[in-house]
């Protein structure tokens, strides 16, 4: 194992992404997720790769996009306007169905909104953000160490379903540090070929990439294989994590950032003999829809509470699972507010006391 | 270390603070412990405040934010208004007295007044203030050892700054002497 080392979640992300053969980073700045670009651009020309600052989102996107066309590991990062901005690129990348990373450092919203970590882009992660019927497949790491080893993944996983993969985190996930292993540094040259790039016909059989089909038909069989592929992904790619999760009775449910202050929440409510536990999916989409299902199967859950830094995204996708069978409360800080491990504690205690409301927006 | 310790480290931009907290966070990692250092981004200027919040624990460390640290290091007038009611019970208080330009008004934590950036002058340089209140501290809790703060130094300074060592090691030094021999902890 390789020495531990002491590094941002944004400046991980960068070094992971390059160890997993990563040579191309397209990009424009914002905050809070400056130090992926920062260090890519001194990190990138040290290993023989290339970082371009382009002249906005919309550029950037498109210039991944090529970049991944001709087959190579390819990544860029935003924090939430300017991911919007690059919705249109990530609906082409999936429909050329082309592999990327694209890492999105939340910020409160809508709009330029504010600096401050949030989720609320939840929804445009995993409900589509782009127009037509895709799906990206989609992390949220909730340690700095989380971001390493979840970016290798996404690298991988990319290429394997010709699809963009989304790493969800925010602004404090971005800005703190944390020891970390890295993996070791893999050489682009020693990734699998990818026989479908537009990397020079060479006398070789013509390849096009495209996501134009303009016979409703060949249309409609493009989208059958789409779907295929997620369907797939649905059955392979569920990842989550649970804490005292067998014998709670009330369930939490967070992802990123959040679940960890649920985390220390829930291990004073333990403390004092209640039993609380979580439930933290890693992949946001697919869904872990199974894993919570059977957590409900077991029938000692007497109600949920779902916590998130949004006005109410993620408890969507968790009461269609609960399905009505135990009341689902919410709890949610926007616009940048952190919640305290004390704040949520007082939530959950008050759910074991009979409370379901849904405490929105404070 | 046994139990988890939580320390918020604020002051002026450019009084070293974030350096501070993430030298703490360094030495702890040396140490084998958990750790996690997260700083204050918000829409910063220069001369305003800037915090960090650093976390030292022998086991897997759950929330980074920190409503009621276990201590407080307040380079400034500012930091110690906006953080002295936030400390834990029975909490310790690093303050800049060289700064602060006040006294801490609780009754219920341990207060140690360092005039940090006095004696980081008396010794060559003002911007060592930070590593003066970092000897106090460790000095008045049980976190790292002060040679694991060095070794980290080692570790994140460039090779061409390593002639700032020594400094920052007197620093230290008199940070701790200061916390050990007086002036004296006031006891509230």
């Amino acid at each position: 194992m390789e020495e531990l080392v002491l590094m941002k979640g944004n400046e991980a992300v960068g070094e992971a992404a390059i160890r997993a053969g990563c040579r191309f980073f397209f990009g424009y700045p914002i905050t809070p997720q400056n130090e992926i670009p920062e260090y890519m651009s001194h990190r990138l020309p040290a290993v023989g790769g290339v970082f371009v600052q382009a002249e906005s989102e919309v550029a950037a996107i498109n210039m991944v996009y090529g970049a991944a066309a001709a087959g190579v590991r390819v990544m860029t990062s935003s924090s939430s306007p300017g991911i919007s901005l690059k919705q249109e690129g990530i609906s082409y990348l999936a429909g050329s169905e082309l592999p990327a990373l694209v890492v999105n450092i939340m910020r409160g919203g809508p709009g330029l909104g504010t600096i401050q970590p949030a989720q609320s882009d939840y929804f445009q992660a995993v409900k589509g953000g782009g127009h037509g019927d895709y799906r990206l497949l989609v992390y949220a790491p909730s340690t700095v160490q989380e971001m390493v080893d979840l970016t290798g993944l996404a690298m991988d996983r990319a290429d394997h379903y010709r699809n963009p993969v989304l790493i969800l985190g925010d602004g404090l996930l971005g800005q703190m540090m944390e020891p970390v292993h890295l993996p070791p540094l893999s050489r682009p040259e020693d990734l699998p070929e990818k026989p479908w790039a537009t990397s020079g016909r060479r006398g070789g059989p013509r390849r096009v990439i495209n996501s134009l089909y303009l016979q409703a038909e060949a249309c409609e069989e493009h989208n059958r294989r789409l779907q295929a592929k997620y369907r797939e992904m649905e059955a392979v790619e569920q990842r989550w994590d649970s804490d005292w999760a067998e014998d709670a009775e009330v369930l939490v449910v967070a992802y990123g950032t959040v679940a960890r202050i649920c985390r220390t929440a829930l291990q004073d409510l333990r403390r004092r003999g209640l039993a609380a536990g979580m439930f933290r999916p890693i992949t946001l989409w697919p869904f872990p829809v199974p894993a919570l299902e059977q957590l409900l199967k077991r029938g000692r859950i007497r109600a949920v509470l779902v916590v998130e830094m949004s006005a109410g995204q993620m408890v969507e996708d968790v009461r269609s699972v609960v399905c009505g069978r135990v009341p689902v409360a919410f709890y949610g800080r926007t616009g940048g507010v952190v919640p305290s491990p004390e704040e949520i504690g007082e939530r959950v205690r008050a759910v074991f006391g009979g409370g379901t409301d849904n405490a929105g927006c404070l | 270390m046994d139990r988890q310790y939580e320390v918020i480290v604020a002051g002026f931009g450019g009084q070293g603070v974030m350096s501070m907290g993430q030298l703490l966070a360094y030495a702890g990692m040396l140490e084998g412990l958990q750790v996690t250092w997260m700083p204050s981004y918000g829409p910063e200027q220069r001369g305003g405040t800037a915090n960090c919040t650093v976390i030292l624990s022998p086991r897997t460390i759950g929330s980074p934010v920190v409503e009621h640290p276990a201590a407080l290091v307040a380079m400034n007038r500012p930091s110690l208004d906006k953080f002295e009611d936030r400390v834990a019970k029975g909490g310790l208080l690093v303050v800049n007295s060289t700064l602060a330009g006040r006294s801490v008004g609780r009754q219920d934590v341990r207060v140690l007044d360092i005039p940090a950036t006095t004696i980081a002058g008396e010794i060559g340089n003002e911007r060592v203030a930070n590593m003066v209140a970092l000897g106090a501290l460790l000095e008045s809790a049980p976190l790292v050892r002060a040679d694991s703060v060095v070794e980290s130094l080692r570790k994140a300074l460039p090779p061409h700054r390593h002639n700032l060592i020594p400094l920052n090691q007197e620093a230290l030094r008199r940070g701790m002497d200061l916390a050990r021999n007086g002036p004296p902890l006031k006891a509230h």
